[in-house]
């Protein structure tokens, strides 16, 4: 029998970012400051997903996800998907696209980088090469695996 | 004919095209054929180094002055305000450029001379950035090569050494790989590998390599032998001792070089190359060494003059 129940309670406005991998719930709380919103945030952790898996899923009420924001998130979670809410219903999606670069986001992962300590801001250009994505720092010119750039988080 | 390096920035290989490489090489050999004395007259050019350097900063300087130009700088950081005062390097760059026509600099840390590009009201010329850039030394490299062969498309080149950490040698495979039909041989310890991030763009631009055990096996074959040193750090004494002797180049290695081959070396050598191989037809490398002065008169004239007259 299917469990219709919803793991996490309905929104009324705002936006749903589901289907994140399972462990990068917390990094984009933290990555788009939703520790800090005065707004109602819920959010599940290792969810039970429909093939037997594990998602983490975050809902923020009253609050546009940015484009940058979506940006982001294509880079962290690639596969989530993003819901518009408007009066408890789905009114739009997001797609999640890969962004060409990535700014004052994410530090350089090379401590002997420039950016460091230098009034700048870090700037990474995306790149995919035989299926991995590989970030490419403008300044120290070293390119780093996702992996290790989203680990800084 | 319209110079597009005028007021341009010289911060990275990759942010020159191969049309620009083919006129810095060609500015390089004219002016080496034909000293233009008053190219940088009354200009002024910033040579600051933050790190100690021999050849380079001994031959931007010789560049400037060989062109009329005059000096500014400093060949150590120690007594700057950045060091003893903790100015931000990005404050450094905008009051010293404010006094020169060029900014030449070389830095210990990786970016230094994108971040001086941002803050610059003139060209910045990177002398060397950490372990990343040091796109002047490909460009002296890439006019050796086209002086003593003729061409920089369709060669043979073998590179040598530390190819995993030589920053040099990476710089020069991709300004190379911007040419048609250059062929790469590597031969290093596994350690010491060509990185796979310059392997993959070599793929993507469709440029042939392959990695061989020791230099005899390609010396029939190749045009340039481009020597880097292996760094006796980087290994235990004893795995040191036992793998270096195949990294070793010799005269009676090229015993069966084509009569065009030339052996290149960025500088300082220590033991990599044998003395013998000096006196031989195929050392390039202090020829090499005093190109330097030609590569970087021509980005100087070129990055301050809109036009160079013929």
């Amino acid at each position: 029998m299917k469990n219709n129940h919803m793991q996490v309670e309905a929104i009324c406005n705002g936006y749903v970012i589901d289907h994140i991998p399972s462990g990068q719930g917390v990094k984009i709380l933290k990555l788009f400051n939703l520790t800090d919103t005065k707004q109602r945030v819920t959010v599940g952790f290792n969810l039970p997903t429909n093939n037997g898996g594990e998602k983490d899923l975050i809902k923020v009420e009253n609050t546009e996800i940015t484009k940058s924001q979506a940006n982001q998130l294509a880079l962290l979670a690639p596969n989530a998907t993003v819901n518009i809410i408007e009066n408890f219903h789905v009114t739009d999606k997001h797609a999640l696209t890969l962004p060409n670069e990535v700014e004052n986001v994410f530090p350089c992962p090379n401590s002997n980088c420039i950016t460091h300590g230098e009034p700048v801001i870090s700037c990474f250009s995306i790149k995919k090469t035989k299926g991995n994505i590989g970030l490419k720092c403008k300044y120290c010119e070293k390119t780093f695996s996702k992996d290790i750039i989203t680990e800084q988080v | 004919m319209l110079n597009p390096l005028f007021r341009k920035h010289i911060v990275s290989i990759n942010d020159i095209s191969r049309n620009e490489l083919e006129l810095i090489v060609k500015t390089a050999a004219k002016l080496k054929k034909q000293p233009q004395p008053e190219l940088l007259k009354h200009k002024v050019i910033a040579s600051c180094f933050f790190e100690a350097s021999t050849r380079t900063r001994l031959s931007f300087e010789t560049a400037i002055q060989r062109l009329g130009g005059t000096v500014i700088g400093f060949d150590n950081a120690g007594n700057t305000s950045l060091a003893k005062k903790g100015e931000t390097l990005a404050d450094s760059i905008s009051v010293i450029s404010s006094y020169a026509d060029a900014f030449v600099m070389r830095h210990p840390q990786e970016g230094a001379a994108r971040l001086a590009s941002e803050f610059s009201n003139v060209p910045v010329i990177n002398g060397g950035d950490g372990s990343n850039q040091h796109p002047t030394q490909t460009l002296l490299d890439l006019f050796s090569i086209y002086e003593t062969q003729g061409r920089l498309d369709n060669l043979n080149i073998a590179f040598v050494g530390d190819l995993k950490y030589g920053r040099t040698v990476h710089s020069l495979a991709q300004a190379l790989a911007k040419f048609e039909g250059c062929k790469f041989h590597f031969i290093s310890p596994d350690a010491l590998a060509m990185p796979e991030y310059i392997c993959d763009e070599l793929d993507e631009q469709n440029v042939s390599y392959a990695t061989y055990s020791s230099i005899e096996e390609v010396v029939p074959e190749i045009d340039v032998l481009y020597m880097t040193r292996v760094q006796k750090e980087r290994f235990d004494e004893t795995e040191y001792q036992h793998m270096k002797a195949g990294f070793i180049l010799s005269a009676s290695s090229l015993e069966h070089a084509k009569p065009n081959l030339k052996v290149l070396h960025p500088l300082p050598r220590v033991d990599e190359i044998t003395i013998d191989v000096d006196k031989t037809p195929y050392a390039y490398y202090f020829q090499q060494a005093e190109n330097g002065v030609y590569a970087r008169e021509a980005l100087l004239a070129l990055v301050l003059n809109e036009t160079i007259g013929e």
